[in-house]
């Protein structure tokens, strides 16, 4: 280029090369290598490469299934009652009858287990799904109106934070009467919050966006910008808190369970319960919590290695 | 819940005339398509000086005119065009002045008719293609969204419209494109896609703010053919942004480069790159680095870097990184007014001659 004041025209020679050209205007329009479809189909690519992604999934998967299928599955009904070989302070370990054993009251530890699998899903998912429909439709509301509405809603979940989940929980399961209905109501409730947050989070920084502004400045109503921009641009992490969810609600309905304020039929094979029971007879059969135990622990596991993973795959700042 | 409510707008100071002692940048004598006088932006925070990001800007735009604004980072040129259109947040930030625009102020008009004319009547094109569209939502839908709002297109006809956009602005294939999520598309289809629905309802202006920033050099080359060829073909005012003296250079009818919130000179392309008179436009130019410059020559560029504290409460923003400061450079901030040539306006105490060598 040449410098002002030192050519003719210097205005023309300063324009960068190429700018005169309209013949070059179609330089750039090939397309990228196509990625396939949409961003979904990006997502689960990515989540294919992950190892951890791929064993969440996997034992995900396995306690999903068990839990559908149990009945199919298990060898014996969970209330069937084996005394055949039970004496007072001696119950048969595992065994080619029993997998897992049987439990102080001669059921099979590993029909009930398989049954606890169907307790704990149900369970889970209703939570999750009373937890993040309410602290959506709050985050919702705090995140698209702002000023007092938001100031209200987050106050209100700060109060909800304040208390520690489980002790609400616990506050809540007593207060509804113990049945697996309370403690469904209540692990949801516990879960209000931390949607309402973090759905309202997400909104605040979308709304800040090139493309809010973007929509915006082209004349876009305020309430459209907000519902069709900023809305489903913010659920990603609404999606992955959700899985992670699942995780605690397992281990909080197991742990109400564990307190005696699960379901009061004996005779629902749920893990918590399972556990407590076990517990008197840990000196002499220390197997017997160690199932339920580990069940809890590989679909806690499961949930927590896929949620992780998800919410890797949905960044788009980790996107190469 | 009202982000730019009223209530606040109509407290403010209400100008109608350029600065004290300042001429209009661009000035247009007859009808103008834009009249910005004395526009002011203060962002206020708690704890923090106030910063006067834009500082008494006046300028005019003809219509079909296109119009640089250049100026570096900080300066106010973005800002000063995202408070004309009530872009700004409400908490924290004080505008002043007028804008006016086709007998109203922009910025006295209520949110309604400023979201009616957004969009519709004048458009804006961002800086990042990448992240000014919506991840979620096709390219057609994005479009759409727009002749829905504006035009009342609805259906397979806005759809035939937005085909028609997408080939204006020359992408192939584009009927397919409407499918398409922004992150299967190229920086640069993106921006064209960006302008297209800029575009879209034929905005008699079309601000563009760095339009090429995010892109590469033939890329951008591409995209300012594009725009300069689109503007002349429908009379759309155009006002450039960039901080890029080239992009200017190859399409800009008038020139105004801004420092620290003011426009410091004005004038013509020709005249403003033949002639600059302050040493700031100069000092812009000789910065630009030059394939006859001989080899090894150390780049020049402009020592120091803006102060966005009051810049001109004392004397002239720029004396501190000026060659030419003089003892009046740190009295009265000057004034911008016209040199020789009626068109040429300075904010200087000490310009370049006009016949002298520049550098």
């Amino acid at each position: 280029m040449t410098g002002p004041g030192s050519a003719t025209d210097p205005a023309d020679v300063t324009r960068p090369g190429g700018l005169a050209g309209g013949t070059a205007a179609e330089v750039d329009l090939a397309l990228p290598a196509e990625e396939g479809g949409g961003r979904g189909r990006e997502v689960v690519r990515r989540l294919r490469r992950s190892p951890s992604a791929v064993l969440g999934l996997v034992l995900v998967g396995l306690f999903v299934l068990v839990g559908v299928f149990a009945p199919l599955l298990a060898p014996y009904s969970p209330t069937f009652v084996d005394l055949t070989d039970i004496r007072p302070g001696d119950f048969p370990g595992p065994s080619r009858e029993h997998l897992l054993g049987v439990d102080n009251l001669g059921r099979d530890v590993f029909s009930r287990i398989l049954y606890g699998a169907r307790y704990s899903l149900v369970i889970g998912v209703v939570s999750v799904l009373i937890g993040a429909s309410a602290g959506t439709v709050l985050g919702l509301l705090a995140g698209a109106f702002g000023g007092w509405v938001d100031g209200v809603v987050m106050r209100l979940v700060d109060i909800m934070l304040a208390v520690p989940s489980l002790l609400a929980a616990i506050g809540i399961a007593a207060l509804l009467g113990r049945s697996l209905t309370s403690v469904m109501i209540a692990i949801g409730v516990v879960n209000v919050p931390i949607f309402a947050r973090l759905l309202r989070g997400a909104m605040l920084s979308q709304r800040e966006s090139d493309y809010a502004l973007a929509a915006t400045s082209l004349g876009v109503k305020r309430w459209r910008v907000t519902l069709q921009h900023v809305f489903p641009n913010s659920l990603a992490p609404v999606i992955v808190q959700g899985t992670l969810a699942l995780a605690t609600a397992i281990i909080d309905a197991a742990g109400l369970a564990f307190l005696g304020l699960g379901a009061q039929d004996p005779r629902i094979p749920e893990w918590g319960r399972m556990l407590a029971d076990a517990q008197l007879y840990l000196a002499s059969e220390p197997l017997l919590a160690l199932w339920p135990g580990l069940a809890i622990m590989i679909s806690v596991l499961g949930f927590y290695l896929f949620g992780e993973a998800l919410r890797e795959a949905l960044d788009p700042k980790l996107r190469r | 819940m009202d982000e730019l409510g009223t209530a606040d707008r109509q407290e403010r100071f209400v100008s109608t005339a350029p600065a004290p002692g300042e001429a209009v940048a661009g000035e247009v004598r007859g009808d103008a398509l834009l009249r910005v006088r004395d526009l002011r932006v203060v962002f206020r925070s708690r704890g923090r000086r106030d910063v006067h990001a834009v500082d008494g800007v006046s300028y005019d735009l003809a219509p079909g005119s296109t119009t640089g604004i250049v100026g570096e980072s900080g300066s106010g040129k973005s800002v000063s065009s995202l408070a004309a259109l009530g872009l700004l947040p409400k908490r924290g930030v004080e505008v002043s002045g007028t804008v006016e625009y086709d007998g109203r102020d922009l910025l006295a008009l209520p949110d309604r008719d400023l979201r009616d004319l957004r969009g519709r009547e004048i458009a804006m094109v961002f800086q990042d293609p990448m992240s000014s569209l919506n991840p979620v939502l096709t390219v057609g839908r994005q479009i759409t969204e727009v002749l829905e709002r504006h035009e009342g297109l609805k259906g397979e006809a806005g759809r035939a419209r937005a085909v028609e956009l997408l080939e204006s602005v020359g992408i192939p294939d584009a009927r397919r494109r409407l499918r398409a999520y922004p992150h299967q598309l190229s920086g640069g289809m993106r921006q064209r896609v960006m302008i297209a629905i800029a575009l879209a309802c034929r905005p008699r202006l079309l601000i563009a703010d760095e339009p090429t920033t995010a892109l590469d050099v033939t890329i951008s080359a591409q995209i300012l053919a594009l725009l300069s060829e689109l503007v002349k073909g429908s009379g759309t005012a155009l006002v450039l942004i960039t901080h890029d003296l080239g992009v200017v250079a190859g399409m800009c009818d008038t020139v105004h480069v801004m420092y620290s919130g003011r426009i410091v000179e004005s004038a013509p392309r020709r005249e403003l790159f033949a002639r600059p008179r302050h040493p700031y436009t100069n000092g812009l130019l000789a910065s630009v680095p030059r394939l006859d410059q001989e080899r090894g020559q150390p780049l020049r560029p402009i020592p120091g870097s803006p102060s966005d504290v009051l810049p001109w409460a004392q004397g002239c923003a720029f004396a501190p990184r000026c060659t030419r400061q003089v003892p009046a450079s740190l009295g009265a901030p000057p004034a911008l007014l016209p040199l020789d040539s009626g068109d040429h306006l300075v904010r200087c105490c000490n310009p370049f001659p006009a016949d002298g060598e520049p550098r």
